[in-house]
């Protein structure tokens, strides 16, 4: 589908490229904010990455809705010949099951696995993290393997754990912060994503690719 | 150096916000009433974003150590300085051992004390902000304290100058108890029946008593999804109104998540959420009324352009 640009409220501008969870749909989102991002044009505040959608903050006092409009139409030609940016890779070792991953087990039964093969199927895939949100840090990560999609809890602990690591649909995720949560936890990672006070406050960027590696297992 | 005396409610230290972040899911905090907290700045030779003090639900009670100006703006509140009472909206001098105090009076919810020089606090994430959730920025990502020691950045111009200064009545916001606030509607305006459009933009929504710096719940005829209330999540911003699967709908507002899974209807415009910021929950209600993009945009230059002409000697 043509990607379609319409205003969100006076202050913000969203671009759709599609209406689904897809990877080839988040790679061109991924390569659009690069190009945007290149620029670097007085009264644009910043762009968010989501799954299938690029939002575009402005200030008003500065820039007319054409304006941005324009800009964002001829840097869109550009998406396909724009040389692709080599990702981040990131690893990521997890303490799986016990404490550390208390749904682990659940999940295993629920796919008929074992949960050495949760584990395996969890650290062979490579991910993307398709768009960060929720709280501070937290990278939404696509696609799981088919035979781990799993929907969230019912009823959202009141409190998870910073660094645990979780499924929920198609997505993995780590919880940043002490938050509550909905998403199974599989596994604890010892791995520090947000911090305020450091220079590089996140561990991880939109766009990033992630590997798991089993650091140990919580028995 | 200004000293907190007392604090209650939500007192804490404000910018004009953090951005740059929202793409790590790092709200942009901020003031509830980034028009009144522009003013109080403007009123103390401050520039528009230098951080200030935001107080809603209680009062908060200062001393200061030396001569400064200060300024306060907003609604539902009153400053007494030594033994003088003044209206919001004015700048002042205060002496050493001083006491400024910001106290509830009168219709309104929120309420911005600037000094000249502006706070000197360290920014976290390129902001003074302070973000209750996240316990990060202003005050050590907390509320205001008694015993909170408040230290105050270099003034450039002259005290003398700065004080007895008013903004004018005709370049303040029409604040009142039921508001008609201005909407752009979209993006997903066409997820809901037209039926649901037309009660949206024709009847009256309260303001919860669950309202906070994160949303405006709001309480009225409830709207209908055409197809559910699910959406991919995609980013948002202040003023984008929500509706989940209930129907009624929610406005985001200053510390509101970075991105959303429900559709949202249609947004609140920058030159009249401080309208919809200071409603009583609980109490108040407003009406929205359809605009385009360019009419916000000429809205709210003019709005701004009345602010920086409208500061007056008192």
């Amino acid at each position: 589908m043509k990607p379609k640009i319409s205003p969100l409220g006076d202050l913000a501008l969203l671009i759709r490229f599609g209406d689904e969870i897809d990877l080839e749909i988040n790679r061109r989102v991924h390569a659009l904010d690069a190009l945007l991002r290149a620029d670097t044009i007085a009264g644009i505040i910043e762009t968010v990455p989501a799954y299938s959608t690029l939002l575009v903050h402005y200030d008003p006092l500065a820039l007319t809705y054409a304006q941005i409009s324009d800009w964002v139409n001829m840097e869109m030609e550009r998406i396909e010949s724009s040389a692709s940016r080599k990702p981040r890779r990131i690893e990521v070792p997890v303490r799986y099951g016990g404490a550390s991953g208390p749904d682990l087990e659940w999940v295993a039964a629920r796919h008929h696995l074992s949960i050495a093969d949760v584990i395996r199927l969890h650290t062979t895939q490579t991910y993307t993290v398709s768009m960060m949100g929720f709280t501070p840090g937290f990278p939404y990560m696509g696609k799981l393997h088919a035979s781990l999609v799993t929907p969230r809890l019912d009823s959202p602990r009141t409190l998870v754990r910073a660094g645990s690591v979780a499924i929920a649909g198609e997505q993995t995720g780590i919880y940043p912060i002490d938050s509550p949560g909905g998403w199974r936890l599989i596994g604890w990672t010892p791995l520090r994503l947000f911090d305020p006070s450091s220079d590089a406050p996140f561990l991880f960027s939109p766009g990033d690719e992630v590997r798991y590696t089993v650091e140990a297992m919580d028995a | 150096m200004l000293e907190v005396i007392d604090a209650s409610g939500l007192a804490t230290i404000q910018d004009l916000g953090r951005r740059g972040w929202r793409r790590f899911g790092v709200p942009l905090s901020g003031p509830m009433d980034a028009f009144a907290f522009q003013a109080a700045n403007l009123l103390a030779g401050n520039s528009p974003d230098a951080a200030a003090i935001e107080i809603c639900g209680g009062e908060i009670e200062l001393r200061s150590n030396q001569d400064y100006v200060i300024a306060a703006a907003g609604a539902g509140y009153s400053l007494s300085v030594y033994t003088w009472e003044f209206q919001l909206w004015d700048s002042c001098l205060v002496r050493p051992g001083w006491r400024i105090r910001l106290k509830k009076n009168g219709v309104g919810t929120w309420a911005y004390l600037a000094v000249a020089g502006g706070f000197d606090i360290t920014p976290i994430l390129d902001s003074r902000s302070t973000y209750l959730r996240g316990h990060f920025g202003g005050m050590d990502g907390r509320l205001l304290q008694s015993g909170d020691q408040l230290k105050v950045g270099t003034v450039k111009l002259s005290l003398m100058d700065l004080t007895a200064r008013t903004l004018i009545e005709d370049a303040r916001p029409a604040y009142g108890e039921s508001p008609k606030v201005e909407v752009v509607l979209g993006p997903q305006n066409e997820s809901f029946t037209d039926d649901s459009i037309e009660t949206f933009l024709s009847s009256s929504y309260r303001v919860s008593t669950t309202s906070d710096r994160m949303g405006y719940r709001l309480e009225g005829a409830p709207l209908t999804h055409l197809r559910g209330a699910d959406l991919i999540s995609e980013g948002m911003n202040i003023g984008s109104i929500q509706v989940p699967a209930d129907g009624q709908p929610i406005v985001m507002m200053a510390d509101c998540a970075t991105t959303g899974g429900y559709p949202k209807i249609a947004s609140v415009i920058r030159a009249d959420l401080p309208l919809l910021a200071q409603c009583t929950p609980g109490k108040d209600s407003v009406q929205f009324k359809e605009t385009t993009v360019e009419a916000a945009h000429e809205k709210y230059r003019v709005m701004i352009e009345k602010m920086r002409n409208g500061i007056v000697d008192s």
